[in-house]
């Protein structure tokens, strides 16, 4: 029969499909160098301290509604406010993650120990913005009774998206390579992201709601600070710390 | 054979839902709210608690649950034709469309476990696209205005294989709608659907003054929108002026302006209203719609390179005749006008 006319149907949107979707991948960033160790003085060592201010007015948080999930509704309470920005009546900003950008090459650091919590909490990240050392572990704990997934998108590090169905679950995850910041989001609850600031060292902060940063123990030395917010993007500073002092740094992000 | 036709029906109808929830998956940014496959959250995906499809889960589980509903039915589809379809290439169509919704679901389950990659989002909604037309061409194959020729006679036929602008028009139409939904669907997978924010115009004028990647992408979508209209308009407009009495043609061909119409309305609207959920999706499933209606226009241009027209049905499966070769006995030429039930 007219088998000819068949198979020529279909090669023909086969060989569409095939020339429609072509493409490639973009080669992995290579890994930085290991830098090599260098030692610190305790008796030598500065800070830096400052503060976030925001002016302007932020634009006002929004009301999430979270009627997709009967749960997320019973879980958060009242807590159902946009985190874009967290700003108080004096402008202090907070979630604002603060860290020494450059300044530190060919210095090593003894590793974190103590794994930092992310914790999906009235279906929200808790915290929403947090810092991470290299290598440190991450642990992700719901404390939902609903089921949420926590995908995880860097550009530097592995992406992984885990499942948690059951309250109480905890994984464990860390990066391996420097990166600020990693997004976080639940894709079950559109609403929930967080970020985390990856870092090789121990010198970096996130802003509370008095906007203030405290960067302690550094050696002395020329830095470069940088301070970075989810919707303003990142500022940054040039500080100098002498032994033994606190260098003073402070940030205004603008809006409107 | 009338209940196979139906049953195919069926599956066509539930291919294009299949394709408006996945469109709502994307649509509702739910395609990763699954983290893992063939498995949901660790269940066997049917026996995954209803009370826990909440928020994305709802989309993606659902798409999936459809998903394995077509799935389960063409291989009733693929079982069937091979029982009682005598045509040999039709029963290799059912095969062939089961393979396609099989690849189709891996494709859908690798494209989970990887993030979602550009290439095998796309590739995903690009084979969606083929298997909801193959099920949409078996189901006209196993129509009886198919298997009667529409009633068309010897010359009729003969005049209709040699409209060369009606045959090239045909073929081309809904080749391009596959392009132009495959722009789509890159454009929609790369988070391009708002690279232009303005509608018509593109930054306030005809060409974007501006390029990146995103705003090509978008604008090629507007430009093959614009190609597939004057195609469809060119299609019908020969139709109605030739092949008026042929409303095998005809039908289809004003379907095709209707869908055409609305799909660019809907367009528009989805970047008009940053991509609201409903219109994104629904403009999802009017493309579909737009190119499934081309190609059963194109198969009944083509009806009589298909053969099986005037007596010339294959009968050679199993060593003789089959029940279907007795319900349709393929040499019965009808009077015009009585085609027998049409898709």
């Amino acid at each position: 029969m007219q088998h000819r006319t068949m198979w020529a149907f279909v090669s023909t949107l086969i060989l569409v499909t095939a020339a429609a979707c072509g493409g490639g991948e973009a080669p992995a960033p290579a890994a930085p160098a290991e830098a090599p160790p260098a030692a610190i003085d305790p008796a030598t060592v500065g800070n830096i301290t400052g503060t976030i201010m925001l002016e302007g007015e932020a634009p006002a948080a929004e009301t999430i509604r979270m009627n997709s999930d009967p749960k997320c509704v019973a879980e958060a309470g009242d807590d159902t406010q946009t985190e874009y920005y967290v700003a108080s009546d004096s402008g202090s900003l907070a979630n604002v993650f603060v860290y020494v950008k450059e300044g530190l090459e060919g210095r090593s650091f003894p590793p974190a120990t103590e794994p930092v919590v992310l914790s999906q909490d009235g279906c929200r990240y808790r915290p929403h913005v947090f810092g991470a050392r290299v290598g440190q572990t991450v642990q992700i704990v719901n404390d939902d009774a609903t089921l949420h997934n926590i995908h995880a998108t860097p550009s530097a590090n592995d992406e992984f998206n885990l499942g948690q169905p059951l309250e109480g679950m905890k994984n464990d995850k860390t990066f391996t390579t420097a990166e600020v910041m990693v997004p976080f989001q639940c894709d079950v609850h559109s609403w929930m992201n967080a970020y985390v600031g990856v870092v090789d060292h121990p010198f970096f902060g996130v802003t509370g709601a008095d906007g203030a940063f405290d960067l302690s123990g550094l050696p002395p030395g020329d830095y470069v600070v940088e301070a970075w917010h989810e919707e303003l993007g990142t500022q940054t500073q040039n500080v100098t710390v002498g032994e033994s002092e606190t260098a003073e740094l402070s940030f205004t992000f603008s809006v409107g | 054979m009338l209940w196979l036709h139906r049953y195919t029906r069926l599956l066509a109808a539930s291919s294009l839902l299949l394709i408006t929830a996945g469109g709502l998956v994307t649509s509702t940014g739910s395609g990763l709210s699954v983290p893992d496959w063939p498995n949901s959250y660790g269940y066997f995906m049917f026996s995954f608690p209803l009370s826990q499809m909440v928020g994305g889960v709802f989309y993606e589980h659902g798409h999936r649950l459809i998903a394995s509903t077509v799935g389960m039915m063409t291989i009733g589809l693929a079982l069937w034709l091979n029982r009682v379809e005598s045509r040999r290439w039709v029963r290799h169509l059912g095969w062939i469309a089961l393979a396609a919704v099989v690849a189709q679901g891996i494709l859908g389950g690798i494209t989970v476990i990887f993030f979602l990659p550009t290439q095998l989002s796309v590739s995903h909604a690009g084979l969606a696209q083929l298997f909801f037309a193959l099920v949409v061409s078996l189901a006209i194959f196993t129509s009886p205005g198919w298997r009667e020729a529409y009633g068309r006679d010897a010359p009729e036929e003969r005049a209709i294989i040699n409209d060369g602008a009606l045959l090239g028009l045909a073929l081309v139409t809904p080749v391009a709608i596959f392009l132009q939904i495959m722009v789509g669907a890159t454009m929609r997978h790369t988070g391009a659907g708002l690279a232009i924010p303005d509608f018509p115009l593109a930054f306030g004028r005809l060409i974007p003054p501006v390029w990146d990647g995103g705003i090509a992408i978008h604008f090629a979508h507007r430009v093959g929108a614009l190609v597939v209209t004057t195609l469809v308009v060119a299609l019908t407009g020969h139709i109605l002026a030739h092949w008026r009495g042929r409303t095998e043609l005809t039908r289809p061909a004003v379907l095709l302006v209707i869908v055409v119409a609305t799909q660019v309305f809907l367009g528009a609207w989805t970047v008009l209203s940053e991509r609201d959920v409903g219109v994104n999706s629904a403009h999802v499933a009017t493309g579909a719609a737009l190119f499934v209606t081309a190609v059963a226009l194109a198969l009944r241009v083509f009806r009589e390179r298909f053969g099986d027209v005037h007596g010339h049905d294959d009968v050679a499966h199993a060593g003789g005749l089959r029940p279907a070769d007795l319900a349709f006995p393929s040499a019965t030429i009808q009077a015009p006008g009585s085609h027998g039930e049409e898709l």
